[in-house]
């Protein structure tokens, strides 16, 4: 009984201590090495060629672009794209510390080599991919194909590469963990096949960014695909089939059923354009993989710009991001970046760099007074003004932990802090309402979510005055040496930002003259604030 | 002011939610079913017992309870697997032996028993029965209570208008008409409701609001277009406006009488009714309480002998209540899981997932009691006598509330969905 006790004190103990040694301290600055930027110049051209096609479009209405955001907007931006969370105030020093020409160009490529980021967009693109289901018991592993995902983009794997593999590979879903895409469709009910409706429609708007499926039951008098079109494609997969040795290809041909005469008649795959780039021989499935990454097939490189472009910002560049047509006529930034991804060799890595290296991407969220009133509107739609959109709750739960820590959570921090994060995030993201598969389309918040972040745990374990081991506020309070640095330490460690003039007299006010507790209590004060304002929970 | 009182940013230009008075005028116009037609007439009749229902509760039976253990025994058969029946207040109507409360209250009930569907999972099946529409990559649909609280007025409601007790694994949610329209998720009613007490003291806390307010007026500048869209702070207010509202003793089940409690079953789920009752009284419009674990693979009796222990009391009681308060006439109630069990008993003594013939009961408002609708078959083979739709029982629950299952939304993807596919089972709401 003694020595249980004891073992039990000795690993709280231990895990304080560790604790304590990760959250406390701000980790001496060290500068860190300075990631080469691979390509740059290459990149440079394009961004040009980006940026010049926006600025002729606001020429042509006629407007003048938002101001140029400020570098610690900016890094907060790519933070939350590619990492779903904001820079801490580690970061902040550190960027700080970076020549001013060349500070985002450096943070952003740090960014892109974190391992954090493959995860956070190994998540984005499986939502479009396998949706957010469960799936089929036993016969689907989500989290092995978002981390079998992961590890790809991590090497920066050619796009194209991965979808290929995704469409075609056989075997067990465990061991190869890229057919978790067909078999996320198995029908239990139903002999255990993959379903072709349903693979078909993710191709077609996972991939390509079309919706054929919305033809899946008959044609719609204006809509471009016909109901035969969606069969076809589904037809790929009419031979696909879960076997002890995991998913494989058989003979099987596709029926399909004349909903007015209930007759049944045999449909052979095709592809719903283009088909000259679908190669004649070989399995279904490797046919249709083929054809959907050619690098002739603008709709596959299109769609995944896209969607990129949805991440960095926050909404595409043509809304909504599944509904692209194959042809007609595109924003002149989305050709050039598509020639740019299919040039590269379906980089993703690069088309990522580019998009968050375009004027556009680092504009000010706001315009001044008279113009927000006259033509806010027309700014937003031509990407004259950077848009304003709700984070997603993994992002929301990313910054609250991120704020609570003065350094960097990354795969470096301590197993304990990593463990209590991920712990923390899904409860967090549950009772916060996930967003689900059709993460860009536009939503509002929830009254739930509000009193999550206004009386919830995680908020109070950052504010609470007495716990000087959790709440950071406490903790800013200790180190900063005056009421104005610490107001500023708060404002950067939540909203990544200095205050404005006003704001710190506000602030500075609200100190003046506190001390101990009571100054503990209302630094707590101002850290629920801050983490309640639109600005934290949007992005901006 | 609720929830959506207010604008909705992102509504696509849709109409306003049609008054009662709209919905007449719509009916007038000949747009409506003949039986729509004349439960709108009903409705402007001054009987207020003839006025639509108002509120509807979702007893939601998470795992997919057996019809033959509940509403649908087939007593002597083989597929009955020696589940007794017994005799309800109705004659000839039977149930299985584990609801002897609920079979006194058959008067009130009208068990569908003739449902068919094609999802055999947990999470599609949910999905098709809580929303009315098969998973479908097209639209995110919303669950019908969404629906209730989207096409209602919200009147005087500072509470969330959608509520979902116990929340199983898949909530309510508002799908495409937005997050807004989600169930506020909250726990036994013998706890706390998460999130609504303030961590700090009341002067401290309206300190923090003040400060909020600054940060925000700093923010809106050059943005103020921007930032209105948000609905951020008018969120605040609206959940600051929740923390205060003398409504959420509404949830606080300590002060109804022990016995009353004790009739529901002193369990969460019976004390998740009881909560439900209360919050239609102070005009919530849909509560979800969830009773899990009906996935019966294993031991298929044993499972649902425990689970009608818990169900049965709470059920029963809940409609006595209702009709105690008066609130039975504007309260509708589903009781249902995401699809029924095989006939057929596995080598584990367990029931697998049967989407091809199972049973729901409906009660309240306007639903006629009384009635058993359809039937499977006695030797347990896939056919069933007048089958029904998930989209018709939506349809007739949208009917009893007094809205129109035809009207079309424009889904995001910009196609009109109707707000139930199916048509109103006639005779359950004749």
């Amino acid at each position: 009984m003694w020595a249980k006790n004891l073992l039990c004190a000795a690993i709280l103990l231990s895990g304080i201590a560790l604790l304590t040694g990760s959250i406390l301290p701000i980790r001496p600055h060290e500068p860190r090495p300075i990631i080469r930027l691979e390509r740059e110049l290459s990149q440079q051209a394009v961004v040009q060629q980006v940026d010049a096609a926006f600025a002729t479009a606001w020429r042509g209405v006629n407007i003048e672009p938002a101001p140029p955001a400020d570098d610690l907007i900016v890094a907060r931006r790519m933070s939350l794209a590619l990492v779903g969370s904001i820079p801490s105030l580690e970061d902040i020093r550190h960027l700080e510390s970076l020549p001013a020409d060349r500070r985002l160009d450096i943070w952003l490529a740090e960014l892109l080599a974190d391992r954090r980021s493959a995860d956070y967009l190994a998540e984005r693109f499986a939502r479009a991919l396998v949706g957010v289901e469960n799936g089929p018991f036993l016969l689907y592993r989500r989290r092995r194909f978002v981390s079998w995902l992961a590890d790809e983009i991590a090497v920066n794997r050619p796009y194209s590469e991965i979808v290929r593999q995704l469409i075609a590979e056989d075997g067990l879903w465990t061991d190869k963990p890229a057919v978790n895409f067909v078999t996320v469709t198995i029908n239990p009910d139903d002999d255990n096949k993959p379903d072709p409706n349903r693979l078909a429609a993710r191709v077609a708007r996972g991939m390509l960014g079309v919706r054929l499926d919305c033809a899946e039951c008959h044609d719609h008098p204006f809509a471009d695909w016909k109901q035969a079109d969606f069969q076809a494609l589904a037809a790929f997969f009419a031979g696909t089939r879960q076997s002890l040795r995991g998913i494989r290809d058989y003979p099987g041909v596709f029926e399909v059923e004349n909903l007015q005469t209930g007759e049944t008649s045999e449909m052979p795959p095709a592809v719903p354009y283009d088909s000259q780039l679908l190669p004649k021989n070989g399995d279904a499935r490797a046919q249709l993989a083929v054809w959907v990454t050619h690098p002739d097939n603008r709709a596959f490189a299109r769609a995944t710009v896209n969607r990129a472009w949805a991440i960095m910002f926050g909404r595409p560049l043509v809304e909504p991001i599944d509904d692209l047509p194959v042809r007609g006529s595109f924003p002149p930034a989305l050709e050039i970046l598509t020639d740019e991804f299919v040039t590269s060799g379906h980089d993703l890595r690069r088309l990522f760099a580019v998009i968050a290296s375009t004027r556009a991407f680092r504009l000010e969220s706001r315009l001044s007074e008279t113009l927000n009133d006259e033509s806010y509107d027309v700014h937003q739609a031509q990407l004259a003004v950077f848009p304003i959109t709700r984070l997603r709750p993994e992002q929301v739960v990313g910054a609250l932990l991120q704020s609570g820590s003065l350094t960097t959570i990354d795969y470096e921090s301590n197993i304990l802090v990593r463990t209590a994060r991920a712990i923390g995030q899904i409860e967090f993201v549950e009772r916060y309402g996930d967003a689900g598969a059709d993460e860009f389309d536009p939503r509002g918040g929830t009254t739930t979510q509000r009193l999550l972040m206004m009386n919830g745990e995680a908020v109070s374990d950052l504010t609470k005055e007495e716990d000087l081991l959790f709440s950071t506020a406490t903790r800013i309070g200790t180190l900063a040496p005056g009421d104005a640095e610490a107001v500023e330490t708060c404002l950067l460690a939540v909203l990544t930002r200095r205050p404005t003039v006003e704001e710190t007299e506000y602030f500075t006010r609200r100190l003046r003259d506190t001390r101990g507790g009571q100054r503990n209590e209302r630094l707590g004060d101002i850290y629920w604030a801050l983490l309640n304002t639109t600005e934290f929970s949007w992005n901006h | 002011m609720s929830i959506d009182s207010v604008d909705r940013p992102y509504a696509w230009g849709l109409p306003a939610p049609p008054s009662r008075r709209g919905f007449l005028t719509v009916a007038a116009a000949g747009l409506l079913t003949p039986l729509a037609t004349l439960l709108a007439r009903r409705a402007e009749a001054t009987d207020p017992s003839r006025e639509p229902a108002q509120s509807l509760i979702v007893l939601w039976l998470a795992g997919g309870p057996s019809q033959l253990e509940t509403f649908d025994p087939h007593p002597g058969r083989q597929i009955s697997a020696e589940t007794r029946a017994i005799e309800t207040n109705v004659s000839g109507v039977k149930f299985a032996a584990g609801l002897p409360t609920l079979a006194q209250h058959m008067s009130s009930l009208a068990v569908i028993r003739s449902l068919q569907s094609k999802e055999g999972d947990h999470e599609r099946g949910t999905y098709l029965v809580k929303t009315g529409y098969r998973p479908d990559p097209t639209a995110v649909h919303p669950a019908i209570g969404a629906i209730c609280c989207h096409e209602l007025p919200a009147a005087g409601t500072d509470i969330p208008r959608h509520i979902s007790i116990l929340p199983g694994e898949w909530p309510a949610r508002g799908g495409y008409l937005g997050d807004q329209y989600d169930a506020f998720q909250t726990g036994d009613p013998a706890g706390k409701i998460a999130d609504v007490a303030p961590q700090v003291s009341f002067p401290r806390y309206e300190q923090r609001l003040k400060d909020l307010e600054m940060l925000e007026r700093v923010f809106a500048r050059g943005r103020r277009t921007a930032s209105d869209a948000t609905m951020h702070a008018h969120q605040v207010r609206e959940a600051r406006q929740m923390m205060t509202s003398e409504q959420l003793e509404a949830f606080n089940i300590g002060q109804e009488p022990a016995e009353l409690l004790a009739a529901y079953g002193d369990t969460p789920f019976g004390r998740g009714c009881l909560a439900a009752c209360r919050l239609i009284e102070v005009g919530v419009r849909c509560v979800e309480v969830t009773l899990s674990g009906w996935d019966s693979h294993a031991n298929n009796h044993e499972v649902h002998q425990r689970l009608n222990a818990t169900l049965d009391p709470a059920f029963a009681t809940l409609i006595e209540d209702l009709k105690r308060r008066g609130t039975w006439e504007r309260t509708v109630i589903l009781c249902g899981g995401e699809f029924g069990r095989t006939p057929r008993i596995n080598p584990l003594g367990g029931r697998d997932h049967w989407p091809h013939g199972f049973s729901v009961a409906l009660a309240g408002g306007p639903i006629r009691g009384g009635l058993a609708v359809g039937a499977t078959d006695p030797q347990g083979s896939k056919a069933v006598e007048q089958p029904r739709q998930i989209g018709d029982i939506h349809a007739t629950i949208l009917t009893a509330l007094g809205i129109n299952p035809a009207k079309e939304l424009i889904s995001p993807a910009g196609r009109p969905l109707k707000l139930a596919e199916g048509a109103a089972i006639g005779e359950v709401l004749a």
